[in-house]
């Protein structure tokens, strides 16, 4: 099997400064396998890939591609060597079309009707659908996934690396892109699959490498294995399970009646006629495909865009014409997806950035005078609570990794006793230690009599965790439906209509 | 081949090394121009940068760093809080000028009553023009999204237009034999803003310099505003979800940095100027953007550079006088300055690093 190999790592490591991000790692990677990647952030996962793809060069240790050595000096050398990676966050221009924007992302392009042909030709083998012509902004975040996996195919990579790939996708667009992978993976391709959801890994992929602290810990066929075990592998230790105990659905505490918006740009998305009741103790859940008005409807509740009169009642109190800090002081709090650069100031340290919502609730500011040492005194607190890992209040938030700022950010809205908790995307890119404790966090709260709602494109978590479930799709949010009995499957069909669904019939 | 590879973390070292590299290489560069120019470089930098301080006629310079430092370190405080947001105001010579019309009025139309409230008013009615001023630009930004940069740099040009209109019109001195200008101040004891400490050049506006410089600190390291302003302009969304109106902000700003440029306009007239004339403005109003910036928007900072471009004011007279360089030298000398500063702090956000050819 190891002669065979299309890829393999002997005894890779990396350093920075202070830290050992990759160490003594080995792993092989077989024709037509597909193989996780597992584990929690910060574990050496993405250095890895990235000295892989040429972005980083190890310190230690040697890689072979197709039994020669593999020592790319920059993206362009991997890519030559037979390298694709599909990375997070899609680099495309919205203005162009697909085969313009596949043409920008080539060495040699060839002319475009022999490239259009090209396209065609690989979405048919390969059951993606895309027409090269469309313009990139009139597509879904599935679609413009396919464009991305669309440009590395045409390289002919013999390794495939997928970055978190589903995190982005309905359910059934997932399924699309798993039919796909193993159409790829029949063509003898080997694709290296990143991921932190445990399901996905144990039904699609043939092997799981799990790494932990840098180094790999495991290697098993996560088929065999269930999901909690994997989880344990990861994190070390056996994972505490979600209790959604203690929770009964109190007095109305919030309602939002006939919220609509306009779009605050031209890429943004109106909310219209947006109506929800959220109950003490409940935990709402609002799913849908990014961008149909999850950061707009965040802005509309946490203040930061206001609303007509009458349209967002508190306790019976009209917030709607308040910014955020009176909405704070009310008791309706929130937490943005975006946690560098919106939820928190990515160069401030974390004491400062206590100060960004909890000045007024924790008493951290008072007659305009900031108050030091009970603000570092309160980020200690959240560190402490929350198991924030890092050196201490004064690290910068951007120096933390994204599970641990996400940890950060629920904790600083927590810990201030909201009597509404607003949250979106609230373990985005959260490693699954971290992701379980974010979400325990946000049920006590409910148990504590607060109501929570979770904005989350993550449908298992919106299962996991809510009463109710609504669908936010195209600014519009579909009647509440009880979570309970409620399937994946359906779930998928009330996020779907407009997008992506189309090609659902392949 | 050298490379520029952006840092991670941007650089504590570069932050205080890049002013001093910047300084150094300004003399380097000045020198070298005094060279081709057939000037002695070496004397040449010394009479600029030594003499003021230690050469012989230092007795009488070293006063005039005060006076020259005063307005620039003034206006820099204001400027450098509304940098720190985002918010440039590159207008503060016109809001100068306005601050240095209104304040003489409020003497001007008090004259020759003795009393003691005519100078603080005169401060006040200087800081209202100067803030009216640069009211000008915040709200046109706010209601129609008008670049602040431009419109604050051509309200420049109006005020120089006020000026001379005042000098020559309404503010003409009718004892003054048809001469175009205004009363002199400094001969009008109840408005006039004469040296404190005799022999330092310490008026009023220096006062109010340490003043800013302080206050400036504390708004931007213990008060909430201060904290918002920093936020917002490194990461306005956050600012925003933290509660921060953008259009209170840059009011605020212009608003500020507009009366305390206002208040050196009136130091300066009711001082070491003394009169209006249509020449008000010498320039401190555009110096004090390198003073902010060659002070790292920093109090402490600006404190310093304001110094060392006083410094540069008066040796560049000096160097005038003595050795007969021309008078547009001091203006190549700041223009360096600010130059090479913006060249070097590229070393606070990127390393250069050698490239290994493949």
């Amino acid at each position: 099997m190891t002669d065979a190999a299309v890829f393999q790592a002997r005894g890779i490591g990396k350093s920075y400064p202070g830290v050992r991000a990759n160490d003594d790692v080995s792993f092989t990677v077989a024709p037509g396998e597909i193989h996780a990647l597992l584990g929690e952030n910060g574990a050496g996962k993405s250095t890895l890939v990235k000295m892989i793809y040429g972005l980083v060069r190890p310190d230690e240790g040697d890689m072979t591609l197709n039994g020669q050595p593999h020592q790319p000096a920059d993206p362009r050398a991997a890519r030559a060597a037979g390298v694709a990676m599909v990375f997070q966050h899609f680099s495309l221009f919205d203005a162009l079309t697909v085969a313009e924007n596949i043409a920008l992302g080539m060495e040699n392009p060839p002319p475009r009707r022999e490239l259009s042909a090209r396209i065609a030709q690989v979405s048919q083998d390969f059951g993606l659908p895309l027409n090269p012509a469309r313009r990139i902004v009139t597509l879904s975040a599935g679609e413009r996934q396919r464009v991305e996996i669309i440009r590395c195919l045409l390289q002919n990579p013999r390794l495939l690396i997928m970055d978190e790939p589903t995190s982005v996708l309905t359910p059934q667009e997932a399924e699309l892109l798993f039919a796909t992978l193993r159409k790829l993976a029949g063509h003898g391709t080997a694709i290296l699959y990143i991921s932190h959801k445990l399901e996905e890994i144990r039904t699609h992929c043939d092997r799981a490498t799990i790494l932990r602290h840098g180094r790999v810990v495991d290697s098993c066929d996560p088929r065999e294995h269930s999901a909690r075990t994997l989880a344990a592998m990861m994190v070390g230790g056996e994972m505490r399970p979600i209790d959604r105990s203690g929770r009964q659905a109190g007095e109305v505490l919030l309602q939002v009646k006939d919220l609509s918006l306009p779009a605050p740009t031209a890429e943004g998305t109106a909310l219209k006629s947006v109506a929800l009741t959220l109950r003490a103790g409940e935990i709402l859940g609002i799913g849908g495909v990014a961008g149909n008005g999850q950061d707009e409807l965040l802005s509309a509740l946490s203040g930061e865009a206001r609303s007509a009169s009458g349209s967002i009642l508190l306790e019976g109190a009209d917030l709607s014409r308040l910014g955020p800090e009176a909405r704070r002081t009310a008791g309706l709090l929130a937490a943005p997806e975006d946690r560098l650069g919106h939820a928190a100031v990515p160069d401030f340290s974390l004491t400062e950035n206590t100060l960004l919502t909890a000045g007024a609730r924790r008493h951290l500011v008072r007659k305009g005078l900031i108050d030091r040492p009970a603000a570092r005194a309160f980020a200690q607190d959240v560190i402490r609570a929350f198991d924030v890992r890092t050196p201490g209040p004064g690290t910068a938030a951007k120096a933390l990794s994204g599970g641990n700022l996400q940890k950060f950010v629920i904790g600083r809205e927590v810990m201030q006793a909201p009597r509404v908790l607003v949250v979106n995307q609230p373990t985005w890119g959260v490693d699954a230690g971290a992701s379980a404790a974010v979400r325990q966090s946000l049920l006590d709260l409910a148990g504590q009599g607060a109501g929570v709602i979770v904005i989350s494109q993550d449908l298992d978590e919106i299962l996991e965790l809510s009463d109710r479930f609504c669908a936010l799709n195209e600014g519009r949010l579909s009647a509440p439906v009880p979570t309970e009995g409620l399937t994946l499957d359906q779930i998928g069909l009330m996020l779907g209509g407009a997008h992506g669904m189309e090609v659902a019939h392949l | 081949m050298i490379r520029l590879v952006p840092r991670t973390e941007t650089s504590a070292f570069w932050q205080i090394a890049t002013p001093v590299m910047a300084v150094a290489a300004t003399m380097l560069a000045g020198g070298l121009l005094f060279a081709i120019m057939g000037y002695d470089p070496v004397s040449a930098i010394r009479t600029i940068f030594w003499d003021p301080l230690f050469g012989p006629a230092a007795g009488y310079s070293r006063q005039q760093l005060l006076v020259k430092a005063a307005p620039l370190i003034l206006i820099a405080s204001g400027l450098a809080v509304g940098f720190r947001a985002g918010i440039w105001n590159i207008g503060a010579e016109g809001q100068y000028i306005i601050g240095a019309i209104t304040g003489a009025a409020v003497a001007l139309a008090a004259y020759p009553a003795p009393e003691m409230w005519i100078f603080p008013a005169m401060v006040v009615a200087g800081a209202l023009g100067g803030w009216a001023w640069g009211m000008i630009p915040a709200l046109l930004r706010n209601w129609f999204g008008a670049s602040e940069i431009l419109v604050s740099l051509m309200l420049v040009y109006v005020a120089q237009r006020i000026a001379a209109w005042m000098a020559f019109g309404p503010m003409k001195n009718p004892e003054g034999f048809g001469m175009p200008g205004s009363r002199n101040l400094q001969q009008y004891p109840a408005a006039s803003n004469p040296e404190l400490i005799a022999g330092t050049g310490a008026h009023w506006g220096v006062v109010a310099a340490a003043a800013a410089v302080l206050a400036t600190w504390f708004l931007m390291s213990r008060h909430i505003r201060g904290f918002h302003i920093r936020a917002a302009g490194t990461a306005p969304r956050a600012a925003r979800f933290a509660g921060v109106k953008p259009e209170t902000l840059v009011a605020f700003c212009l608003g500020l940095s507009g009366a305390l440029a206002g208040m050196a306009g009136l130091f300066e007239v009711a001082g070491p100027a003394g009169q209006i004339t249509d020449k008000v403005g010498v320039g401190y109003g555009f110096t004090a953007i390198i003073v902010a910036f060659l002070g790292r928007l920093h109090p402490v900072g600006i404190l310093l550079a304001g110094l060392l471009l006083a410094l540069t004011y008066i040796g560049g007279e000096l160097a005038q006088l003595t050795m007969n360089l021309p008078a547009a030298t001091v203006q190549v000398f700041q223009g360096m300055l600010l130059f090479f500063l913006l060249g070097f702090d590229l070393l606070t956000r990127y390393r250069l690093t050698r490239r290994v050819t493949a």
